[in-house]
């Protein structure tokens, strides 16, 4: 492949060519079993190897990253899928262990029921929660099932950034791990005094679930009714699926305030990130490519959104789900069963599996130059106030003024096409002309805001390129006005 | 139905609705409004100063067509001069028609045209003797990555035979779509971290350049070409098949149709990327052997030139440069015309 940097190797000598990996191969790592998969380029692992490469990856990350604390309370979103259940399934293995490595954290699961905004039937979605619950109970830890209508019923708060925590240094994390481990060796008078306040005692996932379990109510049918509404408003497939994942984010760290969980856990997998980079880049969201991609995820402020999942491509994830029968459920997604063309997402995901089959590192490189983002405003002004964020997706505002010479300047710009052509004005248009881009001519050339547009008008200036360019799509009902207005 | 009329004039039927914001307008109210947005772009940006001598790269294609014509539209406002400089990779039978085009255009429009080959600056070295060497290694040829870097010496030398201050291209939006897509999938950091704006404000000696058509999409260029009733020569390269930039090509276009303000999301996104320090590219220098701008103790067209003369092609297409001999052979300056290791003259 054409790749930037790659490696000349010269070209391949006349000899015999290396013998093809087949039943006579064994194992590159023990050189004793035999192969059951192929991971990255070549490299064939026996059960037991890839296991062990397997979790040794989901740990490292974990390790290298030591941002979560010993005790801490971690939520897992869990959609059901492949690569979550996967996620869910290490977490309950590697806090089982016996060893002095085991995983410290305390982790409860969240489940979001989104069959509303999928279309399914109340009778499906009742048969895909219940299958859920099975799964949970054998899990085994604290759960809770939330439908996305609830949403509606989220506070105005979600979509302020609460302040921030200082993460800590290194110190403080081998200062927490050590304090941990003394606690642990110290004589048990009673288990109850080991526990810091507000964590649960990871050995007995047995304890009465009832009172910490959220059931699930039968959803309101006004809401669900609203919920529908507001997803057939929507014009486009991409700007549904952002919306979707909007609205998902913010219940589920809805559900972590509630019920004191400080970081978040998604199990998001390095094709999937891959796959959204791409997809963040055609939406406009360049700015923001180290927090949707990035390990950790801090723009909300007291919850952190964490990825483990992020060094496993699906391949690996699919094999290990199969060989160590790690249970998922299949659910349909807003965009199951979609033409390719529909949505950016749709396009990007075939574009980058099709050039994955084609150059195999194709994953692997976008995955690296994703490491090489950082979280900072491209002209370096970190030092002063931060900036306004926007009000979907928390991130400081990456607009400029309107008529500067960028991508965004250029779509707000207003000329006047009779006279020959002026300087261009001192003052930024004004914001009902910046949210009517396809509008005509003359609409109010510093008239002034039209008052019919106010709503709209105030609400899309507190929003991101991205997130504008989506709300050019979506109809903003009554729904979606009451919930942003602040 | 009839079309409904222009939104801006409103006296003659509309001939188009733009790409970028579905407006209705007339030929000529489109046009105007072209060359107003391309003044707005040179001026907000300030990109042209006046009293400058701008080199337009010339290639004979739309783009670069409807760039010197905008431009020279628009001189009188600026206050600038223009030369067109055209480059001849010496790929046969398709830079020469390409240059008739561009003679034409010289002649219409009574611009000076200076023609610069890349046979005379680079030691006899073509394009096709480029693909010839290189199409040996059995990987893809990569000669589009040889044309590019070579191209953009050419383009400077040429501009500062005719004292020119600046360099101006016609990369449209599109272009700059695609080259974010590329530079992600093949994890190009280093060009990453360089492109993405207005163009270059010429560190080391190099001249500035710009890029005044980089917000204007590829439609809309083609409009105006056809509007204006320009000639231009509109085939592809003969080894444009081969490049991996048609990947990326396609995808844009499926984007743009499914979200048609793709293309200028993908810009903008490229104007906002944050890189890692680590990940910019370190501070220009100049090449040991040419003075050219470099990054490195060779700049990089020395080197491909290096790698081409050895008989090893792809010597500085990798990481580290590694093999490559910094003291190589002396007597690789312009103007000495050296004897390449393969034909001059394409076998066509």
């Amino acid at each position: 492949m054409c790749q930037a940097g790659e490696e000349y190797a010269e070209p391949p000598a006349e000899g015999p060519r290396p013998p093809r990996p087949g039943g006579e191969q064994k194992c590159v790592k023990c050189k004793e079993g035999l192969p059951v998969v192929v991971i990255r380029a070549g490299d064939a692992f026996c059960r037991d190897c890839f296991k062990a490469f397997y979790v040794h990856k989901f740990r490292a990350v974990l390790g290298k990253n030591r941002l979560i604390f010993p005790g801490e309370k971690v939520l897992l979103a869990w959609s059901g899928g492949p690569s979550s259940s996967s996620m869910v399934w290490q977490v309950l293995e590697g806090l089982s262990r016996d060893s002095a490595k085991r995983l410290r954290f305390v982790p409860g699961v969240v489940y979001v029921d989104e069959g509303a905004a999928c279309g399914q039937s109340l009778g499906d979605r009742a048969k895909t929660v219940a299958e859920m619950k099975l799964i949970l109970q054998t899990v085994g830890f604290h759960w809770h099932i939330v439908a996305l209508e609830e949403v509606f019923s989220l506070p105005p708060s979600v979509l302020r950034c609460f302040a921030q925590e200082p993460s800590g240094t290194k110190g403080a994390y081998k200062a927490a791990v050590d304090s941990f481990l003394q606690q642990q060796h110290a004589p048990a008078q009673g288990k109850e005094g080991l526990s810091q306040p507000g964590t649960q005692d990871p050995q007995n996932p047995s304890a009465p679930p009832s009172a910490a379990q959220t059931e699930a109510q039968p959803p309101i049918a006004a809401q669900t009714e609203a919920l529908s509404r507001l997803f057939n408003s929507v014009k486009t497939l991409t700007a549904k699926e952002e919306l979707l994942q909007t609205l998902r984010t913010h219940l589920i760290l809805h559900v972590a305030r509630t019920h004191g969980y400080s970081k978040v856990m998604t199990g998001d997998s390095c094709t999937r990130l891959a796959i959204k980079l791409m997809t963040s880049l055609a939406l406009g969201r360049g700015a923001f490519l180290a927090w949707d991609t990035g390990f950790s995820d801090e723009r909300h402020g007291d919850v952190v959104v964490v990825r483990p999942m992020r060094d496993h491509t699906l391949k690996e994830i699919a094999f290990y789900n199969r060989l160590f029968a790690v249970p998922s459920v299949f659910t349909p997604a807003i965009d199951t069963k979609a033409p390719e063309k529909s949505s950016i997402h749709r396009l990007m995901e075939a574009f980058v599996l099709r050039l994955q089959a084609q150059f195999p590192s194709t994953v692997s490189t976008v995955y690296r130059t994703s490491e090489k983002l950082v979280k900072a405003p491209r002209d370096g002004s970190a030092g002063g106030p931060p900036g306004p964020r926007c009000l979907l997706c928390m991130c400081a505002l990456d607009i400029d003024t309107a008529d500067s010479a960028t991508a965004f300047g250029v779509q707000t710009l207003h000329l006047s096409q009779m006279q020959p052509p002026t300087p261009p004005a001192e003052a930024p248009t004004t914001p009902c002309c910046s949210a009517r881009v396809g509008g005509a001519q003359g609409c109010c050339q510093g008239a002034g805001p039209c008052g019919r547009q106010d709503p709209r008008a105030h609400v899309i200036e507190q929003l991101c390129y991205g997130c504008r360019v989506n709300m050019k799509d979506v109809g903003l009902g009554p729904a979606g006005a009451a919930r942003v207005s602040d | 139905m009839p079309a409904p009329p222009c939104a801006s004039c409103h006296k003659a039927r509309a001939a188009l609705r733009r790409p970028r914001s579905g407006q209705a307008l007339c030929g000529t109210c489109f046009c105007a409004a072209f060359e107003a947005e391309v003044l707005h772009t040179v001026v907000a940006g300030r990109l042209l100063p006046r009293g400058a001598v701008v080199a337009v790269g010339a290639s004979g294609g739309k783009d670069s067509t409807v760039l010197a014509h905008v431009l020279r539209e628009l001189a009188p406002r600026l206050g600038i001069s223009l030369q067109l400089v055209a480059v001849d990779e010496g790929i046969g039978g398709y830079r020469d028609a390409a240059l008739a085009a561009v003679r034409r255009q010289a002649a219409r429009w009574e611009l000076p045209l200076t023609v610069v080959a890349y046979a005379d600056l680079f030691g006899g070295w073509t394009m096709d003797a480029v693909a010839r060497s290189t199409a040996g290694s059995g990987r893809s040829r990569s000669c589009c990555t040889f044309c590019g870097v070579l191209r953009r010496r050419a383009l400077e030398e040429g501009a500062r035979l005719v004292g020119a201050t600046h360099i101006v291209t016609g990369h449209n939006a599109d272009d700059m779509a695609e080259t974010l897509l590329m530079n992600f999938l093949r994890g190009d950091v280093g060009r990453l971290a360089r492109g993405g704006g207005l163009g270059s404000p010429g560190e080391g000696g190099a001249l500035p350049r710009c890029r005044p058509l980089h917000l204007a999409s590829q439609k809309e260029v083609v409009l105006y070409a056809h509007f204006r009733r320009l000639d231009y020569f509109s085939e592809e390269c003969v080894y444009a098949p081969e490049a991996f930039r048609g990947h990326a090509r396609d995808l844009l276009k499926l984007l743009e149709a499914a979200r048609p303000s793709a293309v200028l999301d993908l810009v903008h996104s490229a104007e906002r990327l944050a890189l890692a320090p680590s990940a910019r590219p370190a501070p220009a220098g100049a090449c040991s052997r040419c003075g050219a701008l470099a990054s490195r103790a060779l700049c990089q067209a020395c080197a491909l030139l290096d790698g081409l003369d050895r008989g090893r092609p792809r010597l500085a297409i990798g990481k580290g440069r590694r093999g490559l001999d910094e003291m190589g052979p002396p007597g690789l300056h312009r103007g000495q015309v050296q004897t390449p290791a393969s034909e001059a003259v394409p076998s066509f």
